[in-house]
């Protein structure tokens, strides 16, 4: 069966620009750990991180394939709406000056730091390898759900992997290459553009699931993009004035 | 040790869930147009509508509190 573009790059570009935002979250705490404790607990920790996301790929990938498809759809639908509106909520929050602004420079140094007061005592490495597993296993966790999120069901497994994919590849040529955060990657933009895909596929797969018959597959799930984008601008632009002088930072 | 199993169940916690307010009223939201497409007739495609309007108003009430939150701080 072949799947017209329209249907695949919406499904490629959403997996990848996600994974491109949480590994480049990975990939900070990581090099702080390199850094901060050694290469050797960084890498243990990775492997161990990429381990564990494998073998839940491998566990849930064919047993997804035996829910019924509504069921499958309402389910991640139903996740997709809250994961999705979680993130618009935050970049919203951050676009209108209420949230800080995620920096993967400072969030180096804060790590880096933290690992630094850690690391007195004998147990360097193994805080270093541990916090490296988290930090994958976290942040891997959500590209996994979102690649099973967007590509499940509908036979676009293999494409959302695939967006995922290349963002990881990327993220490991810049990371080897530069050897510093990654923060020249507009992780606040990519998180907007993210948090309104996955609320539009949240919605549309959440719609089928309970019976909804959208006019138009494709044109309604743009529809309901273009809504949340034109709602999004407005509530930034409105939330700009409550902006509170002291930025609280997150994350 | 433990600090770190801790940070990392409270990670799961918050991957779908930051503002609990905002989550309930979404799968309340998600019932109610379930129950009103299964149980009482109402028409898929309204039913389509108002899931996209209401989570929309969800969205503006948890900025609104967010913004009246950050105001008293």
């Amino acid at each position: 069966m072949t799947l017209p573009l329209a249907t695949l790059l919406p499904v490629i570009l959403s997996a990848f620009l996600a994974s491109m935002v949480e590994l480049t979250e990975a990939f900070t705490v990581v090099l702080a750990v390199g850094v901060a404790c050694g290469w050797r607990p960084a890498l243990l920790g990775t492997v161990g991180g990429f381990v564990i996301l494998a073998l839940l790929v491998a566990i849930l990938g064919p047993l997804l394939e035996l829910v019924p498809l509504a069921l499958l759809e309402f389910v991640i639908g139903v996740l997709l709406v809250l994961f999705g509106l979680r993130w618009l909520r935050k970049a919203i929050l951050r676009a209108a000056g209420l949230l800080a602004l995620h920096d993967e420079r400072v969030a180096f140094a804060h790590e880096t730091a933290a690992l630094t007061r850690r690391s007195h005592g004998g147990r360097v490495a193994i805080s270093g390898g541990l916090t490296a597993f988290n930090a994958v296993l976290l942040e891997g966790l959500e590209v996994v759900f979102i690649v099973i999120a967007v590509g499940a069901g509908r036979g676009m497994l293999p494409y959302a992997a695939l967006g995922a994919g290349v963002a990881a590849a990327l993220v490991l040529v810049a990371g080897a290459v530069l050897a510093r955060p990654l923060s020249r990657v507009p992780e606040n933009a990519l998180k907007f553009v993210v948090g309104l895909m996955l609320t539009a596929f949240g919605i549309f797969w959440t719609g089928e699931g309970l019976g909804v018959v959208w006019p138009d597959d494709n044109l309604s799930l743009l529809g309901i993009l273009v809504l949340f984008a034109a709602l999004s601008a407005g509530a930034v632009r409105w939330l700009r004035p409550h902006r509170r002088a002291q930025l609280k930072v997150v994350k | 040790m433990k600090a770190d199993v801790t940070r990392a169940l409270q990670e799961v916690r918050h991957l779908f869930v930051d503002d609990g307010s905002l989550a309930a009223f979404a799968i309340v939201l998600i019932a109610f147009v379930g129950g009103g497409i299964k149980l009482l007739g109402l028409p898929p495609l309204w039913g389509g509508g108002l899931l996209v309007v209401g989570l929309a108003g969800i969205l503006v009430e948890s900025l609104q509190r967010a913004s009246k939150a950050g105001k008293k701080r």
